[in-house]
C-alpha cells in the first residue's frame, strides 16, 4: 500500500473577491522509501499542494478530496491526532530558511522542542538526539548552542532538516528546500538530502520550480500548471506534454549548441486561478494547441510507460502508433 | 567600452577591513554580453556598482570610452545615461505607487529629455510592452513578474545607453517567463548594439546568453574567456566544481564549506583551502604560498589563475 494517497484535492481560497482555485483535484501517490518530485511555477498550487497534506493551510482554505497518510484520512482527522501525525508521521522543510527558525533560540534548542512535545524523548535523550541530528546533517555538535544568524543560509536549512528528522518521520515534504541557496551550498544540500532518505528509508515530496533539481533527487516528477497535474512519470523519461518540455527547456543543459545564445520561454505568463481559461488552461501559450484544447478540457491520459499527460496530442500520437 | 583596471573596493567589517573586490581587471566591449558569475559573497555585485560609479574604488579605475570616470557633477551624470542598471526584483525597484509611464519617464525627465511621451511609448515597445499606450496607466500590482520587469527594462532603455548592468535579471521570475526576458536582452543587443554585463550565479543563463564569462572568488576573477571556452573546458578547479554540480554532470565536485570571508583572505593562492586538487594531494607548494597575479582583461582567448592549471596557448 501507498505511504501516500492523495485523491482528487481540491484547495480553494475563499477571499473577498471571490473563491480561488488553487488546485483542482490533483490526485497522486508516494511508495515508502520513495521520492517524488513536484514542480510548477508560482501560482500553480504546488505549495498549497505541499500545505494541505498537513492541514497547514489558513483558515480561507478550504480542502475537498481525501489525503491518505499510511491509509488514514489527514483531512477528517480530529485536532489532537493531526497534531500527533505533523513532526512524528511526516514533517516538512519550508524554504527560506532564514523565517523557519526562531532567532532568539538556540538551534539545539529548537531541534528539540518538537521531541519534547510530543514527549518522545526526556530532556537528557533529547539533548543526545539533538546531538546525533546535527552530526546527522553534517553540522558540528557545539552548534546546538548557536543561534540562527551565527549560521550561513547552507547551515541553516541543515538545521530545518535536522528538526524535519527528529522525531524519525516516514514522509519529509521539503518545499523549494534549496531555492535561496548558492550553487555549491545547494549542491551540499541535495547530496545530504539524498544520503539521509537512502539510509533512513523515507519517502520524499519535494517541491521545487526547478525540474534539474528535483530530476536530480527523485525517482517520479509530477508537473503542475493551474491547479492540475499535467504530467507523471519516472524523472529518467522524456517529457510528453509541451508545458513540462518548455519548463524543462527554460534550464539549459551548459554544452548543448542548441541552447547557445537561445534561451528559451513560452510567451505570455501563468494564468489568474481566478480567470482560467476554458477547455485545457494551458492553450492560450501552447505552441502545439489545437483549435479543440480552448473548448474542450483535457484529463490525464497514459503517456507511454508509467507516464501520464494531460494533453490531446499524446493521444493522437497513440493513436498514430508512435 | 566600460573597462575595470586594478579595481579594489575595502569596506570596514566589524572593525576589520573586508577587501570585497580585491584587484579586478575586467573589460566590456560595445555590443558585448558578459556574464560576471560567482556565488554570493564572491564581491560580483560590490564590482557591477563600482563599474556604475555607485561605489568608488579604494584603488584601481574605472573607465568608459577611455575616459577615467569622474564622480563630480554633471560628467557622472553623462555617464549614468550611457551606462544603465536592471535590479533583481522588479517588485523592490518598481514604485508601487506609480504608473508605469511614471516609472519610464523618470530618468528622461532627470535627464531633461524632450518628446517625453515618445521616449517611453519607444522605450516601453523595445521592451516588448506593445501597444504601449495600453500600458501607460497602469500600477506595478497589475502587472505580472515578467511584465514588471520589461518595464524595469524600458526605464533604463529610455535613455538610450550603450550598456546595461543586470544583477540578477531573472533571478525572482518564473522558469518559463525567463527565455522571453534573456531573448529581450539578446534582441536589444542585435538590434541596438547595447552591450550588457550580467551578474548571476546562474551558469545556464551564461550558456543562454553570454559571449564572454568572468568567474568571480572571493574578490577576484580566477577565469575568464569566451562562454564556450570556459564553460565546455574550464581550467581553474573552482570552474570546474561550479560545473560538476550541475545536475547533467556525470561526476560531482561538491567543495566543501562556504566561500570565506573577504576580511581573512587566505594566503597563497585564495582558493586553496577549499580546492579539490590541493584537498587530493595534487597541489603543488605555490598554492599555499604564492598569491597569483591579477589576470589581464581578456577580449580574446581565455585566462586562468591556477598555479597548476596550464598555461592556456594564444591563439
Amino acid at each position: 500500500m501507498s505511504l501516500l494517497e492523495v485523491d482528487d484535492l481540491s484547495v480553494t481560497y475563499r477571499i473577498a473577491a471571490g473563491d480561488v482555485p488553487a488546485v483542482r483535484g490533483v490526485s497522486l501517490s508516494l511508495d515508502a522509501g520513495e521520492a517524488l518530485g513536484l514542480a510548477g511555477e508560482s501560482g500553480s498550487g504546488k505549495s498549497s499542494v505541499a500545505m494541505a497534506l498537513l492541514r497547514l493551510l489558513p483558515r480561507s482554505a478550504r480542502l475537498d478530496g481525501r489525503v491518505l497518510l499510511d491509509g488514514e484520512d489527514v483531512l477528517a482527522m480530529k485536532w489532537g491526532r493531526l497534531r500527533a501525525v505533523r513532526w512524528s508521521a511526516a514533517s516538512i522543510v519550508f524554504q527560506g530558511a532564514q523565517h523557519g527558525l526562531n532567532p532568539v533560540q538556540r538551534i539545539g534548542d529548537q531541534i528539540a522542542e518538537p521531541l519534547l512535545v510530543h514527549r518522545l524523548a526526556s530532556g537528557a535523550q533529547a539533548s543526545a538526539r539533538v546531538r546525533e541530528l546535527l552530526e546527522q546533517v553534517g553540522l558540528p555538535t557545539w552548534r546546538a548552542r548557536s543561534y540562527p544568524h551565527e549560521l550561513s543560509g547552507g547551515q541553516r536549512q541543515r538545521v530545518m532538516i535536522a528538526m524535519a528528522l527528529a522525531c524519525s518521520p516516514r514522509l519529509i515534504i521539503a518545499d523549494e528546500p534549496t531555492t535561496a541557496l548558492d550553487l555549491m551550498v545547494q549542491a551540499q544540500v541535495l547530496t545530504l538530502i539524498r544520503r539521509l532518505i537512502a539510509e533512513h528509508d523515507i519517502s520524499l515530496l519535494m517541491i521545487s520550480h526547478d525540474l534539474s533539481v528535483l530530476a536530480d533527487v527523485c525517482d517520479r516528477l509530477a508537473v503542475m500548471y493551474a491547479g492540475r497535474l499535467v504530467e507523471a512519470g519516472p524523472s529518467s523519461g522524456e517529457f510528453r506534454h509541451p508545458y513540462s518540455q518548455a519548463l524543462a527547456a527554460a534550464f539549459p543543459t551548459v554544452g548543448d549548441p542548441a541552447s547557445r545564445l537561445a534561451p528559451r520561454g513560452l510567451a505570455g505568463d501563468p494564468p489568474d486561478p481566478q480567470q482560467l481559461p476554458g477547455g485545457c488552461a494551458f492553450h492560450p501559450r501552447c505552441p502545439v494547441a489545437l483549435e479543440s484544447c480552448s473548448s474542450t478540457p483535457v484529463d490525464l491520459r497514459p503517456a507511454g510507460e508509467r507516464r501520464t499527460a494531460a494533453c490531446v496530442l499524446v493521444g493522437e500520437d497513440r493513436a498514430r502508433g508512435n | 567600452m566600460l573597462e575595470a583596471t586594478e579595481v579594489a573596493v575595502e569596506f570596514a567589517s566589524r572593525g576589520r577591513r573586508a577587501r570585497a573586490v580585491d584587484g579586478v581587471n575586467l573589460s566590456i566591449g560595445a555590443g558585448e554580453i558578459v556574464a560576471l558569475v560567482g556565488e554570493s559573497g564572491c564581491g560580483k555585485t560590490t564590482l557591477a556598482r563600482t563599474l556604475l560609479g555607485l561605489e568608488r574604488p579604494t584603488s584601481g579605475q574605472v573607465s568608459y570610452d577611455g575616459t577615467p570616470l569622474s564622480y563630480t557633477g554633471r560628467r557622472l551624470r553623462a555617464f549614468r545615461r550611457q551606462v544603465q542598471l536592471v535590479l533583481q526584483d522588479p517588485m523592490g525597484s518598481l514604485n508601487p505607487r506609480q504608473t508605469v509611464y511614471e516609472a519610464v519617464a523618470e530618468g528622461p525627465r532627470i535627464h531633461g529629455l524632450p518628446d517625453e511621451e515618445e521616449v517611453v511609448a519607444s522605450a516601453l515597445s523595445r521592451a516588448g510592452l506593445r501597444p504601449p499606450e495600453r500600458f501607460f496607466l497602469r500600477y506595478p500590482h497589475e502587472l505580472s513578474g515578467g511584465q514588471r520587469q520589461r518595464v524595469v527594462i524600458a526605464g533604463a532603455l529610455a535613455l538610450s545607453p550603450k550598456l546595461l548592468i543586470a544583477d540578477e535579471p531573472v533571478a525572482s521570475l518564473d522558469a518559463s517567463v525567463r527565455g522571453e526576458i534573456l531573448a529581450l536582452l539578446l534582441r536589444l543587443r542585435d538590434e541596438l548594439g547595447l552591450a550588457a554585463l550580467v551578474v548571476t550565479h546562474d551558469l545556464g543563463l551564461a550558456w543562454n546568453i553570454a559571449d564572454r564569462v568572468a568567474v568571480m572568488y572571493l574578490g577576484r576573477i580566477v577565469e575568464s574567456g569566451s562562454t564556450e571556452e570556459v564553460l565546455t573546458n574550464p581550467q581553474h578547479p573552482y570552474t570546474q566544481a561550479l560545473l560538476s554540480v550541475l545536475p547533467e554532470s556525470p561526476q560531482r565536485i561538491v567543495l566543501s564549506g562556504e566561500p570565506p570571508d573577504p576580511t581573512r583572505i587566505p594566503t597563497g593562492c585564495r582558493f586553496h583551502p577549499r580546492c579539490q586538487l590541493v584537498a587530493a594531494g595534487k597541489g603543488a607548494d605555490a598554492c599555499h604560498t604564492t598569491p597569483l597575479p591579477v589576470l589581464p582583461p581578456t577580449t580574446t582567448g581565455s585566462e586562468v589563475a591556477c598555479h597548476l592549471a596550464q598555461v592556456p596557448t594564444p591563439r
